[in-house]
């Protein structure tokens, strides 16, 4: 059985520290806590449930300092859809400043959607991953916009080699680690373990040329349009 | 020829080659710079001058070339891909070329964390062996790495660095393969502690025939300190100090008397294997042992540099 937080996510975020979040909503006296129903509720950052947690330990913390702070709250299924966000605009009521706990994105699509209201960020934004087990998320891709998993294994250097070395692995390998740290692991020896079981290893001797690095943010802000999916609409 | 260095003449003449490396100063004196080069004047072939060497800012890479050329040595400009892309990695060869360097060694560069400015953003546009395949292209084919044409003539000699040290150890080979065929003309190993290691890397070079194919030289590093020794075991990845070498280092009377020793015995043992073309030391911060280390390895006098260029 599925619980909600089951899933794989894409965007993996945390939460700044209380004391940061408390220096953000001191101009304001009435602050929405804005939670996010996708992503950042399978990471736990800012779910309904953390929503919870965030504005009882915000409403504990003002009034011993005696502040009189009305924290509201509130979740929405996505913050980075028009769609859903309209709810907010609905039940913002008279709060002056909305906090989101969505990632970067979900910030940016509530901002645009409120003009003449203050929205601030409730997390950071970390790098879109996967889930390895409980409680420990690891980065897995760049969206460099070129993918080369193909080559790699279907381990991704770009974004798993400190350097993103697209011929690795460098001669800081050692023992499976990344020279940076005891803790990170070299993904080309990730990538050369996988590709020796698959007997593949004849990859590992073609030199992947320079990167067309255009593709990714290099590039310039990137969109996507769909002329195809717009008429449906 | 491929760019007529003398480093390039030396190895195609079948020489046993002696480079070294000159750490630039953390600074803005050129005096430094000068010292470090007369007391390598006579012992090596060439001088390699380091990049921003473990992420530490330093004096760059290519003025101290400059300054090295000026005074009459042959430098080999080392390039990271972790500082620059692919723009200014290219416009400092077109500016190196014309003031006469024709030597270059392409590196990953060690990551920014190790370095003195660790919150910086790094690069990475290329990693080393694209590196080698723009140089390269640059020097056949006259063209940037985009393709697009530029004036004058590139004429560079091209190296690389290997390390049979770090692992994956069967990799190591292939990945040596993959710089020779991108096109390095010589390969510079990691320091050599663990003579037998590289010895059995050395045996896979050959069984692929990449011997025949570029010029390889045995890195050599004095060990000056048991706490440098073992730092580099404990702290370094991919240096492959064994425990045999560190406790020499630790139980020896006189400490750099025995580094210098472990340093000749690796110069000695090297030198028979087939397919190593000369040594490269890496004496970063205790340039003048190596003319001591030279002159006991009995590779003194150097060959007289030929004054064409």
């Amino acid at each position: 059985m599925l619980s909600e937080r089951d899933g794989a996510e894409m965007i993996v975020a945390e939460q700044k520290p209380l004391e940061e979040i408390r220096k953000l909503i001191a101009p304001y006296d009435r602050v929405l806590l804005l939670g996010c129903g996708t992503c950042v509720t399978v990471c736990f950052a800012g779910g309904e449930k953390e929503v919870g947690v965030l504005a009882a330990a915000l409403r504990m913390a003002e009034r011993i300092d005696g502040r009189d702070v009305m924290v509201s709250e509130l979740t929405i299924h996505r913050q980075c859809e028009p769609e859903f966000v309209g709810e907010v605009r609905d039940k913002l009521g008279d709060a002056q400043a909305v906090l989101s706990l969505g990632c970067g994105v979900g910030v940016q699509a509530v901002a645009a959607a409120l003009p003449g209201v203050r929205v601030l960020p409730g997390l950071n934004t970390k790098f879109m991953g996967e889930t390895v087990e409980p409680g420990f998320w690891r980065e897995a891709c760049l969206g460099c916009g070129n993918c080369v998993l193909d080559l790699t294994g279907g381990i991704c250097p770009i974004a798993r080699c400190s350097k993103s070395l697209l011929n690795g692995p460098c001669g800081g390998s050692e023992g499976g680690r990344c020279e940076i740290s005891k803790d990170v692991e070299c993904a080309w020896q990730l990538i050369y373990d996988r590709l020796s079981q698959l007997g593949r290893l004849d990859l590992m001797e073609e030199i992947i040329p320079l990167k067309d690095w255009s593709t990714a943010h290099a590039g310039g802000p990137r969109k996507i349009v769909r002329p195809d999916l717009a008429k449906l609409t | 020829m491929l760019a007529g260095s003398n480093l390039e003449r030396l190895l195609e003449s079948g020489q046993f080659v002696v480079t070294a490396e000159l750490g630039p100063p953390k600074g803005t004196n050129q005096k430094v710079v000068a010292r470090k080069a007369e007391q390598l004047r006579s012992c090596c072939d060439a001088v390699n001058v380091t990049d921003n060497q473990t992420a530490i800012v330093r004096m760059s890479s290519l003025s101290v070339c400059i300054l090295l050329k000026q005074i009459g040595l042959e430098p080999v400009m080392q390039i990271t891909c972790r500082d620059r892309n692919r723009l200014a990695i290219q416009a400092d060869v077109l500016g190196a070329v014309g003031f006469g360097i024709h030597n270059f060694l392409c590196l990953s560069g060690d990551h920014q964390k190790f370095g003195n400015h660790p919150t910086a953003k790094n690069v990475f546009d290329l990693d080393s062996i694209q590196l080698v395949q723009t140089l390269v292209g640059m020097r056949d084919k006259k063209k940037f790495a985009s393709g697009d044409d530029f004036n004058g003539e590139a004429p560079v000699y091209v190296g690389a660095a290997a390390n049979p040290f770090a692992d994956p150890f069967e990799f190591r080979v292939i990945r040596l393969s993959k710089k020779v065929k991108a096109g390095a003309s010589f390969i510079q190993t990691q320091p050599v502690f663990d003579v037998e290691r590289f010895a059995r890397w050395m045996e896979m070079v050959r069984q692929r025939g990449l011997d025949q194919q570029t010029h390889i030289l045995a890195g050599i590093t004095p060990i000056k300190s048991a706490g440098m020794a073992r730092y580099m075991r404990d702290n370094v990845a991919g240096v492959g100090i064994p425990d045999s070498v560190v406790a020499r280092i630790e139980q020896a009377a006189d400490v750099k008397e025995e580094g210098v020793k472990i340093a000749l015995e690796a110069i000695e043992e090297v030198r028979k294997m087939p397919g190593v073309h000369g040594i490269h030391i890496m004496a970063v911060g205790w340039e003048d042992i190596v003319p001591v280390i030279v002159e006991k390895a009995g590779l003194m006098p150097r060959p007289a540099v030929s004054a064409k260029q």
